[in-house]
């Protein structure tokens, strides 16, 4: 038996796949063991998921083929995002565009607090900062 | 008893000066009353970060061998005014480099403009000046392209038409099926978010909010450094409708302000790039009121919670100057997090930046505290509610096309 990988992905599931069960007949179909790791709806209406699969490389790699056939997109969470804290005003311009909660305004120290682990490395913060502080990694 | 400029000044020049941010002073007055707090405080600190987009800088880079008229310019492929003598020149804040695509492929990212290069010059980097001209028998030279510093130049000086807005428009996107980028930042679609840009109880203006101690002269925090109020800004307008403090619920009064670039701090002078809109200069600003008598004590006690503003739609209402706002929101309810819209709740986001802002009036308090900063009482008066003009839309009157072949 082939060794077991863990990897982990990041889902974009259209309006029309929200109530489809894409996910658990993916697991099943391909064996797989599955960690919901952030759940979220953005801003466009579409569920934006990321997820850890466990199971054998390629039947991790095959379910990732079957759901994009099924008109999910898929990509790796293998991106960093990180701030320039020495640029970042703490202006709040990100703090509605991030889909995730990632980057959020605390409300008494009124300073915008970047959560790497919230973060879904959609990218979406890069351009919208003013003094561009965001930057994207691959 | 009421205090005056000279007396306050020579109890900074002893070190017995009392100094406390204006945040500070909303606690201050809400315990003590505005009578007690006036005889107990001297001085209040104001301070606000957030574009400015009606700012720039004036630069002489001194005379060339041999001497050259420029009647063009280029910093860092930054186009700069150069309607002026031989080698003075003004670089306009929201000014785009050449080349930039704008908004060809919309949104546009806006990565460098005028802002930047006034940045840069600040934080003592290399700029690339080219320049032409056509030439003149005093002025010989057609053509120029080196690198400059702030240190070479003769003079540096920020010069900004309009600065720190007293109050503020909240945007939101009303009508649009899509997010919409503006210059408040990205508005979201369907009421999505509530877009605001100002520090509130922190901000210059709001403090002060007839202008009875900020007029033309008046010495400032700017950029880091001392400067000065060399004007009311433009589009000053303080004849609008005030809530019951006398805070203005909208746009209203603004500065002219003038400093010296080579001494401020790149830290308060940023470029900045608005998604879909274009370049600002997010600038630091921040004032020290004297706190004359009860009143003045009372107008540095504004707090979040007595200062309203409009929301507007930006999607449409704005850019074609129809509609009445939703309705006005307190900044109390705006630094909440939300705000209630339509029966709704809408996320708000801050543009200006509070922690910075923040930052300013503390460093200001320092620079009094320490005697190094100076209260002056105004040269002139800005034009108040009862003698100012107001303010005007264009007055449109189409030229007929005639003659065009
Ligand atoms: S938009 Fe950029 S500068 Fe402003 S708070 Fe977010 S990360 Fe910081
Ligand atoms: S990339 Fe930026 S916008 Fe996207 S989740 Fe991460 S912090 Fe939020």
């Amino acid at each position: 038996m082939s060794e077991m990988a863990e990897s982990r992905i990041v889902l974009h599931f259209p309006k029309k796949l929200l109530d489809q069960p894409v996910i658990s007949t993916a697991i099943q179909r391909y064996h797989l063991s599955f960690n919901i790791l952030r759940a979220n709806i953005t801003q466009d209406q579409e569920g934006l998921m990321v997820l850890g699969l466990e199971g054998e490389p390629q039947s991790i790699e095959a379910a990732v083929e079957w759901m994009r056939e099924q008109g999910v997109r898929v990509r790796p969470l293998d991106k960093d995002v990180t701030r320039d804290d020495a640029r970042c005003t703490h202006c709040g311009a990100c703090v509605v565009v991030c889909p995730t909660g990632a980057l959020a305004l605390d409300l008494d120290s009124r300073e915008v607090i970047f959560d790497a682990e919230q973060c879904v490395a959609c990218g979406i913060c890069v351009p919208v900062c003013p003094p561009r502080a965001m930057s994207i990694h691959f | 008893m009421a205090k005056t400029y000279e007396e306050i000044n020579a109890k900074i020049r002893s070190g017995d000066v009392v100094v406390v941010t204006a945040e500070e002073m909303v606690g201050i007055v809400a315990d003590l009353g505005p009578a007690e707090a006036a005889q107990k405080i001297d001085v209040v600190t104001t301070g606000t970060f957030g574009p400015m987009c009606s700012s720039g800088a004036v630069i002489n880079v001194g005379h060339t061998t041999p001497r050259m008229k420029i009647t063009q310019a280029w910093i860092n492929d930054v186009r700069v005014e150069c309607g002026l003598a031989a080698v003075d020149m003004y670089i306009g804040a929201t000014a785009v480099a050449e080349g930039d695509p704008l908004n060809r492929e919309h949104p546009g990212l806006f990565s460098y403009g005028g802002a930047h290069v006034i940045h840069d010059l600040v934080a003592g980097h290399d700029v690339r000046l080219r320049a032409a001209a056509y030439g003149t028998d005093c002025y010989p030279r057609k053509e120029l392209d080196s690198w400059l510093n702030i240190r070479d130049l003769n003079e540096a000086y920020m010069l900004n038409p309009r600065n720190s807005y007293q109050n503020y428009n909240v945007a939101v996107n009303q009508f649009s099926d899509r997010d919409i980028y503006t210059y408040m930042g990205v508005v979201k679609k369907d009421l999505g978010s509530a877009n605001y840009c100002s520090a509130g109880q922190l901000s210059p203006l709001l403090n002060d909010p007839y202008q009875r101690t900020i007029g033309i002269g008046t010495r400032i925090f700017i950029g880091g450094a001392q400067g000065f109020v060399y004007w009311q800004g433009t589009q000053h307008d303080p004849t609008g409708e005030r809530t019951d403090g006398g805070v203005p619920k909208g746009g209203a009064a603004t500065l002219g302000t003038i400093g010296d670039l080579k001494q401020m701090d790149p830290r308060y002078v940023v470029g900045v790039s608005f998604l879909g809109y274009g370049v600002s200069l997010a600038l630091g600003i921040g004032t020290a009121i004297p706190i004359l008598d009860e009143e003045m004590a009372a107008f540095t006690g504004v707090s979040d919670a007595d200062i309203v503003a409009p929301v507007t739609d930006y999607s449409r209402n704005y850019g074609l100057n129809e509609g009445a706002p939703l309705r006005r929101v307190s900044y109390a309810e705006l630094k909440s997090g939300s705000i209630e819209l339509e029966g709704r709740t809408v996320p708000t986001t801050p543009l200006s930046s509070y922690v910075r802002a923040r930052e300013i009036a503390g460093e200001l308090k320092s620079w009094v505290q320490s005697g190094k900063f100076l209260l002056t009482e105004p040269v002139q008066a800005f034009p108040g509610p009862s003698d100012s003009p107001g303010f005007k839309m264009f007055n449109n009157r189409p030229v007929e096309e005639e003659g065009c072949e």
